[in-house]
């Protein structure tokens, strides 16, 4: 991490903080408080921000303010990080069902690593991943912190239709697929819930910042989160990070 | 619902307002009109608020049926409109009846043209914007281009008196095949050599066919990074100069992705994109470097004379037509297509 963030120019409209030149967590947190810190402010001048890796994109009105004063806003807000309270990320459950009809390749991923389906899921359902960012495809997240012990290569040739929900492994990066394409990633479950609907006041499930955590469900316990998600009664289990490390 | 019948889509007609906000953060590209000064200024000629919906045209324009009347207007890049036949002036509205085919007969200049009509384009918003993305099935018709068969929609439009409405001609833009784009440096000038800076704004670069709403391709002198281009990725934005490994540009446009992991040389100011939107494969760009506070001051400009010139269109009223109407004529054995505009004495 950067003992002072560097601000950079990208374009007439936008301006970078960037905070290191790494990706880790600690780093990741300060992109995520200095967003929040910012919409707190409700700065009229602020048009949309996108968090990333080690960065956050500040795209601005010109109109409204000129860059030196944008650049000491930024600054400031930067100083302030450490005395403000942010609130804990939240973490969201994804229920996912690791059978064969919907994990074609959890046998590739358990027999490339020496292990059994079994511990592949009980690996894989362990830890939880936080949401470095949201990019790629909409909805995509880039999960960090998968363990290396379920590592495994992308498939020699990749499938032309994945289906939405889709769950794999592509080296050391797990993720899920948020809308039906190609890929080349072992996919090892599914996922009944949606994490992209464009029909709703929020369409998206994922946050960078935040963490997941895979679930283990059973097939009949897929069909029936997938029949509630239809209805619109589903309910995603979420909650604060911080009541996780008091229990 | 009548509206705008597609009788030949052409080769890319995508219906689009300012861009689909507040969801970059999501992984979703804003889209939206590439060339913006033509957009608003179509709108207000056709007396639109000034975000509705238009249609924007790519290089072969489409065939369209008019089911109903209509007051429209064609700015930017000139592909040769035509109304039954006979062509029309850009830059200006033009009152259409119902059953008026507009064509388009091939590029003259610039590449990309927008349609508007009185009303806008009514299709659904979806997430806060009517601009289609085709990659995820957002706006526009079913996410997609113009299909065949499509029917636009649109608002019913008076056409009887209608007051003719004209840009000026001091405000049409010129398009040659030449182009002088400014960009400020950053965020990831310092990436490159002292050389390679002074090759990117000393050498022209040529468009090459890779040229689409999502990011221009350049072919030309290689631009010297000091260790390679990959970055961490962040993010990008409208204009933003990529410099891949083999070091020729790549300048992102309105459909760009929100995230990328190439070194950014700069970003071409806000202004000059309109202008970069028009230029089509094989034209020759220069790149200018400017500082941030031009690049702002520039910016007010655009919007100054943005509004001199509704300012000026909601004036006009000299020229008040009660109606159109479409003549076959023989002259020397020759048929031609006439649009005669009834003028009011004034």
């Amino acid at each position: 991490m950067y003992e002072k963030a560097r601000i950079l120019c990208s374009g007439d409209k936008a301006a970078v903080i960037e905070f290191g030149n790494s990706i880790t967590e600690d780093i990741n947190m300060k992109v995520r408080s200095m967003m929040i810190a910012l919409e707190e402010s409700k700065y009229d001048f602020i048009t949309e921000m996108v968090p990333t890796y080690r960065s956050l994109l500040v795209n601005y009105n010109p109109l409204k303010i000129n860059y030196s004063k944008l650049e000491d806003i930024l600054r400031e807000t930067e100083n302030k990080l450490s005395h403000i309270n942010i609130p804990s990320p939240n973490i969201i459950e994804i229920p996912v069902c690791y059978s064969d009809e919907y994990g074609k390749d959890l046998v590739n991923v358990a027999s490339y690593n020496k292990l059994t389906k079994d511990e592949v899921i009980n690996i894989h359902t362990k830890r939880k991943y936080l949401i470095y960012m949201i990019g790629f495809t909409p909805g995509f997240a880039y999960l960090g912190g998968m363990d290396e012990k379920i590592a495994t290569p992308r498939l020699s040739k990749p499938r032309i239709k994945i289906n939405a929900g889709s769950v794999g492994i592509a080296g050391a990066q797990t993720g899920i697929y948020p809308v039906e394409s190609p890929g080349g990633w072992q996919i090892i479950g599914r996922t009944p819930i949606r994490l992209f609907d464009k029909q709703k006041e929020n369409p998206f499930l994922l946050e960078a910042g935040n963490y997941i955590k895979f679930v283990n469900i059973s097939k009949k316990e897929y069909e029936k989160i997938e029949r509630e998600v239809l209805e619109k009664v589903y309910d995603i289990r979420t909650y604060p990070m911080k009541e996780v490390s008091s229990q | 619902m009548k509206g705008i019948e597609v009788i030949n889509p052409g080769l890319l007609t995508t219906i689009q307002d300012e861009g689909r906000y507040n969801f970059q953060k999501f992984g979703v590209p804003v889209s939206g009109v590439m060339d913006y000064y033509s957009y608003k200024v179509s709108n207000m000629l056709v007396g639109n608020k000034g975000t509705e919906a238009v249609l924007e045209i790519t290089m072969i324009g489409p065939a369209l049926r008019f089911q109903k009347n209509a007051i429209i207007a064609i700015t930017g890049g000139n592909l040769g409109p035509k109304i039954n036949g006979a062509d029309i002036s850009q830059w200006r509205s033009i009152a259409v009846n119902q059953g008026d085919v507009l064509s388009f007969t091939g590029i003259k200049s610039g590449c990309r043209s927008y349609l508007a009509v009185k009303g806008g384009i009514c299709v659904d918003k979806v997430m806060g914007s009517r601009s289609t993305y085709i990659k995820a099935s957002l706006g526009g018709i079913n996410g997609n281009a113009l299909q065949k068969n499509d029917i636009v929609p649109i608002l019913d439009n008076n056409t009887i008196n209608y007051k003719v409405k004209k840009l000026s001609d001091s405000y049409i833009p010129k398009y040659s095949n030449n182009y002088q784009i400014r960009v400020v440096k950053g965020p990831q000038d310092d990436y490159f050599t002292e050389k390679g800076l002074t090759t990117f704004f000393n050498n022209d670069y040529k468009v090459t066919s890779e040229c689409d709403r999502m990011g221009f391709s350049f072919e030309g002198e290689p631009i010297d990074l000091k260790n390679g281009s990959d970055i961490i990725s962040d993010g990008i934005t409208f204009g933003a100069v990529q410099i891949p490994g083999h070091g020729k540009p790549i300048i992102m446009m309105a459909d760009r992705q929100t995230t990328g992991g190439y070194a950014k040389i700069g970003s071409v100011i806000f202004k000059d994109l309109s202008t970069l939107s028009q230029a089509k494969p094989g034209d020759n760009v220069s790149f200018v470097e400017v500082t941030i506070d031009t690049a702002h001051k520039e910016l007010k400009e655009l919007v100054e004379t943005l509004s001199i010139i509704k300012k000026d269109i909601e004036k006009q009223d000299s020229i008040i037509i009660k109606q159109t109407k479409n003549y076959k004529i023989k002259l020397n054995g020759r048929t031609f297509d006439v649009k005669v505009e009834e003028i009011e004495n004034c």
